[in-house]
């Protein structure tokens, strides 16, 4: 299929896309690397009047460190994801996450801040951002604000960002020592969406789990904390039955879909399963 | 697997890369898709949302407002629109109801196309086809084609859901059933499949005058000629059809499709060339689909394991009209339930059911794959049932190689095979008893991945032709193939074939066959295809026919050549026609070394006429067709080792292993690749494809992300070897190649699934045996879908 006439004004300079966003109202739409857009563009489920392009915006690429956090700007690709040394050093998770996302050409455009943007609840990054605790960092007309993840992820492909509001950012907490990490996505084919994922983290102290954080994929219709596993698995012994415990908590409160891919109720044992399994991967086991 | 380089004779099993690839990757050829005629038009359909109902009203006007619009039709404006054609029906009391290429009355499937948009360009085209303003009156969709069959269902045609009933049986299967101490009673599902070609179907139609060019990306542009005459009323001799390179078809593209048509009418109507192109969704949802059988097997054995009997009950949905050859595809089949096996009776019957969905056609296999599965699983079933090794249950039923020629319960007769030589290779590469050994363990462990192992002893029907065999089973058209091969003056050959490539290798194949027949380089050899105008005698490419019959007629012309090259070297040498040698391309006087000539020469000489005995036409050249008297029987072993995550339910195939039996090989790169491409399409039948349709009929499979095509990422390595029986049914002894892997390898994998399963009590898995079907198996079994072989 091919898509519905739109206008397109690739931005200058940050406050160009943000002036032009502005004009546009409600039904402009930020484009970067293209990858969720342009595939719903041609089937005909979006019709933007206007789309601002913000892919030549060289500032909004890379990853800076900011002492305990990095910032990895939002047109940073996946690809340059899992090669960057900074978020190999300390962000694994995200770089392990980043590796899954589709295939090859998909991750030498699509760009993180297009995956959070775009929100979808069966994306990895956004789970990788909710079990990080990271904070998006979004420029409107008003200047820059800073949104937490269990703020900016509102519902199925929606965000908390205004219309005339471009993400240029993601800030990711350093990993330190004594955390370890697993992403586990589970789907049918390679360049498939996860039919569930698990972004587990563990900081392991004296044998035990001292804390867990745990963010789950395609588990609703935006990216979810498994609190009751979270809760279930801090001070829990780094034990693989220890951990299945925590982890046949995973799916409390979630309320994950049904579609051709899985039931929900099949997606939430997938969860339970996962959840230890990455558990115990992240805990070293 | 020899560095080597051979013998220039040697052309004939040479593993040569195929010439056709540098502008097939790379993109750089004239795919339907790329051409652009000066005024030419885009089309793009309206198609119906509903399953099933009665259009009340069409209105083309505003979109006929629309900007860049310069006509819109519906199909009432072609009174001569036809009806799409059925080419095989099967029973003399089949029902085949009229397929107009655009609805005017009533839709019987989501899809169908209402109307048509012409503009200047794809935008416009796609833009005013949603204000193109149908009025539907919705009738019940069919969608179960069990329930369809049950008096008070919905109907899809006036006449009923049922379209024909063929039956076929030899021997005394009540009596065998009777008396059998082992009956082994089941059923299964075929889903039904998207074929999805990389190529998305294409067409351009332009005319000049009174005649007409049709470019399309279609298998057969030799029958769509004579279809697209026979609809639309087009004098035959009016219409040219070119297939330029094409992308795939897998059969899908083995289809006189409504857009085809509605394609001719239009630039008929306008006077303009027209293109259409079909974006991935309109296609998984407009071409045609495959398989989708319900499958009842009855099977009377011994408790030694020695099968009697097999008593088949099929039903087909055909969907809501039957296509070119829609009917015969499931029949195709009756003829491969029987296997490799030695039965005493058998009996098949097969029921076509009319549903509100996409028609079925032929699908990589067409019928065959779907008889395999039936068998193979049947066997495995019974060695299960017996406690026996499922290699040990075949062998003690199979034709063993000293009873060929075998004439099967099923009325055909196998000329060659060996499959205890290609059972035996097989065995050896997989590691089979090391496999056994390690399920052994980590079912005595209950470990939460069980290691199944699967089998598939194979055969098929193929090469299709013989015309009198079609005839005899209503089939519309013969299946010879036509050849013809012109030596230039220059020496070069030019050949031409009535086989039409799309992605087989046929320019390479039969590059390979000339030079080795004509002792000429295989660089000098250009193969000409697809266009009804430069080869105007062809029956297309389709059931591993190409080499089987068209490669043949391609040796038969050679053959003529060298004949004719004789006679001229003779005169020219002056000694006796049959004195005249031939080897390596040169023609010479036996015992006389000195005196000779090349092909080149003599070919120079016939053109230049100078000096050629009396009576002998200039130019050296011949045409050749081939009709067969049999088909042709390529058999294998596969054998696949599956690991099975019983907390997930997730697949993964560990090692598999196809020994093939191809025959002699003309190149074992196209063959290796495909058995390769065969194997990865039988293996997303068994774990990833499936077509589905919602309560109401609408697809959900309408994107590459829910219909779910395993890319090489997806699949393991695989180990291919073959045996060489080759076949005596022909002079070059070949087989074909084209369906195999798929045939085999469905069974082949589910079989593995289901014997890492079954100590957790699973009879069956549902394909494709996703993880959700796997693990819903197991949960069903009391299993838990946690592992442990308790």
């Amino acid at each position: 299929m091919i898509p519905a006439a739109f206008d397109y004004h690739r931005a200058a300079t940050l406050d160009d896309a943000v002036s032009a966003l502005a004009g546009g109202g409600e039904d402009a739409k930020v484009i970067s690397g293209g990858q969720s857009l342009i595939p719903l563009l041609r089937l005909r489920l979006a019709f933007p009047s206007l789309l601002v392009d913000v892919g030549g915006l060289g500032d909004l690429r890379g990853v800076r460190d900011e002492g305990d956090s990095l910032v990895i700007g939002a047109l940073t690709t996946h690809d340059e994801v899992t090669r960057d040394p900074l978020v190999a050093q300390h962000c694994g998770l995200l770089r392990e996450a980043a590796e899954t996302v589709a295939d090859p050409a998909v991750r030498h455009r699509g760009t993180i801040g297009g995956s959070i943007a775009h929100a979808d609840p069966a994306g990895d990054l956004p789970t990788v951002a909710t079990a990080l605790g990271a904070t998006m960092i979004a420029r409107g007309p008003g200047g820059e604000r800073a949104i937490g993840a269990g703020d900016f992820f509102v519902d199925y492909l929606t965000t908390s960002l205004a219309p005339d509001e471009v993400l240029t950012g993601v800030r990711v907490p350093k990993l330190g020592a004594g955390w370890g990490y697993r992403y586990l996505k589970f789907n049918r084919t390679a360049q498939a969406w996860a039919v569930v994922g698990v972004a587990a983290l563990v900081r392991r102290a004296n044998g035990a789990v001292a804390e867990a954080r745990i963010g789950l994929t395609n588990m609703g219709t935006k990216p979810v904390r498994a609190d009751a596993a979270e809760a279930a698995a801090a001070g829990a012994a780094a034990t693989g039955e220890a951990l299945a415990a925590a982890g046949a908590r995973a799916d409390e409160g979630t309320d994950p879909p049904s579609d051709l891919h899985g039931a929900a109720d099949y997606r939430r044992h997938l969860a339970r399963v996962l959840t230890t399994r990455a558990l115990v991967a992240a805990a070293g086991a | 697997m020899t560095a080597e380089a051979p013998a220039p004779q040697a052309e004939l099993g040479r593993a040569r890369t195929r010439k056709e690839d540098a502008r097939l990757v790379t993109g750089q050829t004239n795919w339907t898709d790329n051409i652009v005629l000066p005024g030419m038009l885009h089309m793009a359909f309206a198609r119906s949302p509903y399953a099933h109902a009665r259009i009340t009203s069409v209105d083309t006007s505003a979109a006929r407002a629309m900007p860049g619009v310069i006509a819109v039709f519906s199909g009432a404006d072609f009174p001569d629109q036809g009806s799409l054609p059925c080419a095989w029906p099967v029973t003399p009391d089949i029902v085949i109801p009229g397929h107009p290429p655009m609805a005017t009355e009533e839709v019987r499937y989501v899809g169908e196309a209402v109307a048509v948009v012409v503009a200047r360009d794809r935008y416009s085209a796609a833009d005013a086809v949603s204000a193109v303003e149908v009025e539907y009156d919705p009738l019940p969709p069919v969608l179960d084609m069990r329930a369809a069959l049950a008096e008070g269902s919905p109907k899809v045609h006036p006449a009923g859901n049922k379209s024909f009933t063929w039956e076929f049986s030899g021997g005394d299967v009540d009596a065998a059933f009777a008396s059998a101490p082992v009956v082994i009673d089941r059923t299964f599902r075929q889903q039904r499949l998207i074929p999805s070609a990389m190529e998305p179907r294409a067409v351009v139609a332009a005319g000049a005058g009174d005649e007409y060019t049709v470019w399309s990306a279609t298998q057969i542009p030799h029958i769509l000629r004579l279809m697209l005459a026979m609809v639309t009323g087009t004098p035959e001799q009016s219409i040219r059809v070119i297939a330029p390179d094409v992308g795939g078809g897998f059969g899908s593209k083995l289809q006189v499709t409504a857009e085809e048509v509605i394609s001719l009418l239009v630039t008929k109507k306008l006077g303009r060339p027209v293109k259409w192109t079909e974006s991935r969704s309109e296609g998984n949802l407009t071409v045609h689909h495959g398989r989708d059988q319900w499958q009842h097997l009855r099977l009377a054995a011994d408790r030694d394991g020695r099968v009697h009997a097999l008593d088949v009950d099929l039903l087909a949905d055909m969907g809501a009209y039957l296509m070119l050859v829609t009917p015969g595809v499931p029949l195709l089949g009756a003829f491969m339930f029987p296997g490799i096996y030695k039965l005493e009776a058998y009996r098949f019957a097969c029921t076509g059911v009319f549903t509100t969905k996409m028609p079925t056609d032929a699908y990589r296999g067409a019928g065959r794959p779907e008889a395999t599965f039936g068998i193979e699983r049947m066997m495995d079933d019974l060695a299960a049932e017996l406690g026996m090794d499922p290699l040990a249950v075949r062998e003690r039923n199979w034709i063993r190689h000293e009873e060929f020629p075998f004439t099967t319960i099923a009325g055909l007769t196998y000329d060659s095979g060996n499959y205890e030589a290609a059972t035996a290779r097989a065995r050896e590469l997989f590691g089979y008893d090391t496999l056994r050994a390690e399920q052994q363990r980590r079912r005595e462990s209950s470990d939460p991945v069980q290691v199944g192992i699967g089998v598939s002893t194979f055969t098929e029907m193929c090469g299709l032709a013989p015309s009198r065999v079609l005839g005899s089973l209503s089939y519309g058209a013969g299946g010879w193939e036509s050849a013809s091969v012109r030596m230039l003056p220059t020496g070069k050959v030019e050949v031409v074939t009535g086989s039409s490539a799309h992605g087989q290798g046929h320019e390479t194949a039969w590059s390979q066959i000339a030079a080795d027949k004509l002792g000429v380089p295989f660089e000098d050899v250009r193969v000409l295809h697809g266009d009804t105008q430069i080869s105007p005698k062809g029956m297309d490419t389709y059931g591993s026919r190409s080499l089987t019959v068209g490669g043949i007629a391609l040796n038969a012309a050679c053959d003529k050549v060298v004949t004719k090259a004789k006679r001229i070297a003779a005169h020219m040498l002056e000694a006796s026609e049959n004195d005249i040698e031939f080897s390596a391309g040169r023609l010479q006087v036996r015992g006389d070394p000195e005196k000779g000539q090349t092909i080149q020469e003599i070919a120079l000489a016939t053109f230049a006429a100078h000096d050629l005995p009396d009576g002998m036409e200039p130019s050296l050249d011949s045409e050749a067709t081939y009709d067969p008297d049999n088909f042709s029987f390529p058999h294998g072993t596969h054998l696949c080792a599956a690991e099975v995550d019983t907390e997930t339910g997730r697949v993964t195939i560990r090692s598999y292993v196809a020994v093939d039996d191809v025959g002699k090989v003309v190149n074992p790169l196209i063959v290796d690749g495909q058995v390769h491409g065969g194997l990865a399409q039988g293996i997303a039948q068994a774990l990833y494809e499936e077509a589905v349709y919602d309560d109401d009929g609408n697809l959900l499979t309408t994107t590459l992300a829910d219909y779910l095509v395993p890319s090489a990422v997806d699949l393991p390595e695989f180990t291919t070897d073959r045996t060489e029986t080759p076949a005596t049914t022909n002079p070059l002894g070949v087989k074909g190649v084209g369906e195999a892997g798929t045939i085999a390898s469905t069974p082949a994998v589910v079989n593995a699934v289901l014997d890492a399963l079954r100590p957790l009590g699973v009879t069956d898995v549902p394909m494709p045996c996703s993880p959700e079907n796997v693990w819903r198996a197991i949960h069903n079994a009391g299993g838990q879908g946690n592992g442990g072989a308790q």
